[in-house]
Parts: C-alpha cells; sequence; structure tokens
C-alpha cells in the first residue's frame, strides 16, 4: 500500500476502559496506540518490556482475557472492555511470588530479566492449560519467547518446576 | 508511535462493516488478528487511513463443519480451529497446516481468513486452501457474496483477488473424499518462522488402492502457492511400490524458486522436491490406512 497521497486523518482519541489485574483502568488513546505502549505509557505498567515490536520476541507477552498475546501486536483500542493479566498481575495480592515465578528464581532462569515478563505470562497460560506438559510440549509452548542470555535450559528446567510447584499447592 | 496515524473503525455488524469499507474504498483496511498487518503497520510498509476493526462483529467468530467441508469465519482464530475436534476429524490437513503456523501466542490471535487474505507465498494456509480447492467469500456493500476459487483468489504476493470495499466474510475447505490422505511437511530455518520450502499433500486411491490423484501444493516457490498435479508421476501404482524419487525429480523440474537470503534457488528446488515427494507418500500412506479402518464413507 502506497503511503503517498493518502487522504488526510483526523487521528481522533477514543476513550477506552481495561480491567487491567483486576482493576479498572481507563485511557484515552489514538487508534494507532499499541498495546504494550498502553499498558507502559498511559497506565505505568512499566512491566511488560517492548524488544522487537514485530512479534518475534515475545516479551511483550501479556493475558488477553487469560490467553497470552503479543501486546505489540494488538491496538489498545481494539482489547477495549477486556481484561489484560500483565507480569505485575502474576504475584498473589501480598506481592507474594507466583508457582512461576518462584520457579523461575529457584531455576535460575533469568539472567538479564528483559525476556522474562514475556515468559512469566507465556508459561502462566501454558501450564493452566497444561498442568504437567512433557519436554516437547514445554519447549513448543515457549517456542515464540526468545531469550538472549540463558540458552533457555534452566528456563525449560523452571516450567517444569513450576508445574511441580502448582501440584503441590492444589 | 510506531504506526502512521488512521481513522479507527469499529463496527459491531456485517452490514455496518461493509458499509465502512464501501467508504473507505481502497483507502480502507480490516484488521482482525493483526499478526501480519500490524507488524507492516509497525515497520510502516503499510499505512492505510483507515482500519476497520472487524473483532467486534462477533457474527464472523464461526467455525462450521457442513455442506462436506469445513467453514471458517473471517474471525475464527487459528487456535480455535487447531483446537476444533469436529474440524480435526473432517479435514485433519487444517489441524497438520495451523500447527506450523508461527507460534501459539500468535495463533491465538491470528485468523485463518486473516493468514488467506494476507496472501503470504511462504504461508501454510494459503497452500492448504489451493491443494483443497478450496475458496473464499467474499462480501461488499449492496453487492452480495462472491465464492472465489483458491486457485483464483492468490493473484500474486501478498496479493489477492479481494478488491476494495470487499471483506472475505468466510473460507471453506472442503472434506475429503474416501480412500484419501493428506500431508504438511516443511522445512523452516527455526521453529516457528515462514518455510524455505514444504508442500501440502492430498492423494486419493481409487478401489484397487492405487493412487489415482495425487496433487500437491508448494510454498515459498513463486509468487503464488504452486499446484502441481503428480498423479501421471504416481502412476497408478500402489502407495507402497510408488517411486517417490521420481517424483521428487518431477517436481524440481516443475517448479522455479527463487533464491534469497535464507536459501539459494538451487536448494529450494531440491527441498521443495524432497518434501513434498515426503508429503506425498505420507498421504498416500495415509490413504491406505483409511482404507484399512473399514469406516467406509467420507471422514
Amino acid at each position: 500500500m502506497k503511503t503517498d497521497g493518502r487522504p488526510a486523518v483526523s487521528e481522533a482519541l477514543h476513550e477506552i476502559t481495561l480491567t487491567v489485574n483486576g482493576v479498572v483502568r481507563e485511557a484515552k488513546v489514538p487508534g494507532r496506540r499499541l498495546l504494550s505502549d498502553c499498558l507502559r505509557h498511559e497506565l505505568g505498567l512499566t512491566g511488560t518490556h517492548v524488544g522487537c515490536e514485530h512479534g518475534v520476541c515475545g516479551c511483550c507477552t501479556v493475558l488477553l482475557d487469560g490467553d497470552p498475546v503479543r501486546s505489540c501486536l494488538t491496538f489498545a483500542v481494539s482489547v477495549d472492555g477486556h481484561e489484560i493479566t500483565t507480569v505485575e498481575g502474576l504475584s498473589g495480592p501480598g506481592g507474594e511470588l507466583s508457582p512461576v515465578q518462584r520457579a523461575f528464581s529457584e531455576c535460575h532462569a533469568l539472567q538479564c530479566g528483559f525476556c522474562t515478563p514475556g515468559f512469566l505470562c507465556t508459561v502462566t497460560a501454558l501450564l493452566r492449560d497444561n498442568p504437567a506438559p512433557t519436554e516437547d510440549e514445554v519447549v513448543e509452548g515457549i517456542s515464540g519467547n526468545l531469550c538472549r542470555c540463558t540458552g533457555y535450559q534452566n528456563i525449560v528446567k523452571a516450567v517444569h518446576r513450576a508445574a511441580e510447584l502448582m501440584g503441590d499447592e492444589a | 508511535m510506531k504506526p502512521s496515524a488512521f481513522d479507527y473503525h469499529a463496527p459491531r455488524t456485517l452490514g455496518e462493516t461493509l458499509e465502512v469499507l464501501a467508504g473507505a474504498g481502497p483507502h480502507g483496511k480490516v484488521l482482525a488478528g493483526g499478526q501480519s498487518l500490524i507488524p507492516l503497520l509497525n515497520m510502516r510498509l503499510a499505512a492505510p487511513s483507515h482500519l476497520v476493526d472487524i473483532n467486534r462483529v462477533t457474527s464472523l467468530d464461526t467455525i462450521a463443519v457442513r455442506d462436506g467441508g469445513v467453514r471458517v469465519g473471517a474471525l475464527a482464530r487459528h487456535a480455535a480451529v487447531e483446537r476444533s475436534a469436529a474440524v480435526a476429524r473432517a479435514q485433519p490437513l487444517l489441524g497438520a497446516a495451523l500447527r506450523l503456523v508461527a507460534h501459539p501466542v500468535i495463533r491465538n490471535r491470528g485468523t485463518v481468513v486473516g493468514s488467506l487474505v494476507h496472501a503470504d507465498p511462504s504461508a501454510e494456509l494459503p497452500a492448504v486452501l489451493t491443494v483443497l480447492d478450496g475458496s473464499v467469500r467474499l462480501a461488499r456493500h449492496g453487492g452480495g457474496e462472491r465464492d472465489v476459487p483458491a486457485g483464483e483468489f492468490f493473484t500474486g504476493p501478498l496479493e489477492s483477488a479481494t478488491e476494495p470495499g470487499e471483506l472475505a466474510v468466510s473460507a471453506f475447505f472442503p472434506a475429503l473424499p474416501a480412500r484419501a490422505g493428506s500431508a504438511f511437511c516443511e522445512v523452516a530455518r527455526r521453529h516457528g518462522d515462514y518455510a524455505m520450502a514444504g508442500a501440502a499433500a492430498v492423494v486419493v486411491l481409487d478401489e484397487d488402492l492405487r493412487i489415482a490423484s495425487a496433487r500437491v501444493a508448494c510454498v515459498s516457490a513463486g509468487p503464488v502457492p504452486v499446484l502441481l498435479d503428480m498423479s501421471e508421476v504416481c502412476a497408478h501404482r500402489p502407495a507402497a511400490s510408488d517411486d517417490w524419487d521420481a517424483v521428487a525429480r518431477a517436481v524440481r523440474d516443475l517448479i522455479d524458486p527463487e533464491g534469497d537470503i535464507h536459501a539459494t534457488a538451487g536448494y529450494r528446488r531440491h527441498l521443495t522436491g524432497v518434501l513434498a515427494a515426503r508429503a506425498l507418500r505420507i498421504a498416500a500412506q495415509e490413504a491406505t490406512e483409511d482404507r484399512d479402518d473399514a469406516t467406509g464413507g467420507p471422514r
């Protein structure tokens, strides 16, 4: 599609309401505001990291109505009225770490931590849908998230460990 | 902000959507899952003035198994189609290909019809629609609907027969007849990437379990999915005794892929031959087992 000769656009602002980590939040955004930027800029939730901004790295993964999605490939206005869970919403009400977060900590599944919020959201949904995944299912499940530090060995270990922790608590 | 500015439209009904699209004409673009479109917008390779978001048009979020196939509405996500047991029974090739489309997280948001309209010749679903002789249903404001067969739908790289003002409302994937099998094989640099080469195959056997029809649609082998009828090359032999090396050679002679940063033209030609023959062999094997199951009738 050519960019020249396009009609003028009004860039109207849209009032949206998102339930983020259980809290109703309102924002006024242009149509082109990405959900990732809305979370970070409008709502101040900087736990969601922005890496590649075209869907490759997985750092910006959040839960949309419970399912992991790329927040950099979603417009905030598209998900008006929906529920979002970010990494800030994974811990318990008193701030205690979730089983997935504890397992990542225990197993040294992070070094620089940039990719970690995306991994935590992805793995939280993965284990909810499949509480005892096989090695292959874990690798397939996290295949859309890139880590440039750890080499994935400890991340895979952490997913299995999180499954154990969740099993113990159930 | 990464994308260029656009006027955002959020219709709630099909009628409203078509009206907005008619008004936007060539400056309008439909947003469904956005997993291909939003990267293009973020990189400003596309800059529509009007973005028509169909995510609230819930009447398009449909998956129906009927009329001898699977009809997928414009808002049905990859993940929903992939997980549907009814789809798996009616047309297993769809699920097999969907598991190769990007990553699970992308498939939570991306749509089947969106992948077709995006018309990437390296993508899996256009090849599936092509090898199955499926079709895409297009609608426009005040103009009714038209069904475009796969062979006419893909017109070039990232180009489809969808005209300005039209909305692809659904796609139809026909079921396989009796004594038929299918398979999808591909090789990608990294799991979930677009394939350097790949093939969707459908084989139908005759009553004596000899190959009656063998078709394969190759990905990343041309500007659109490349459909090859290998029935003559398979020479009506039983699946177990066919000369698959000859099939691979014939495929290599028939295609003219281009080289790029990921694979030379020669490598891509070689790989496509191997994968097409492999997919046909697996499909023929499956067709034979389909007969052995003695379930009878179309699946």
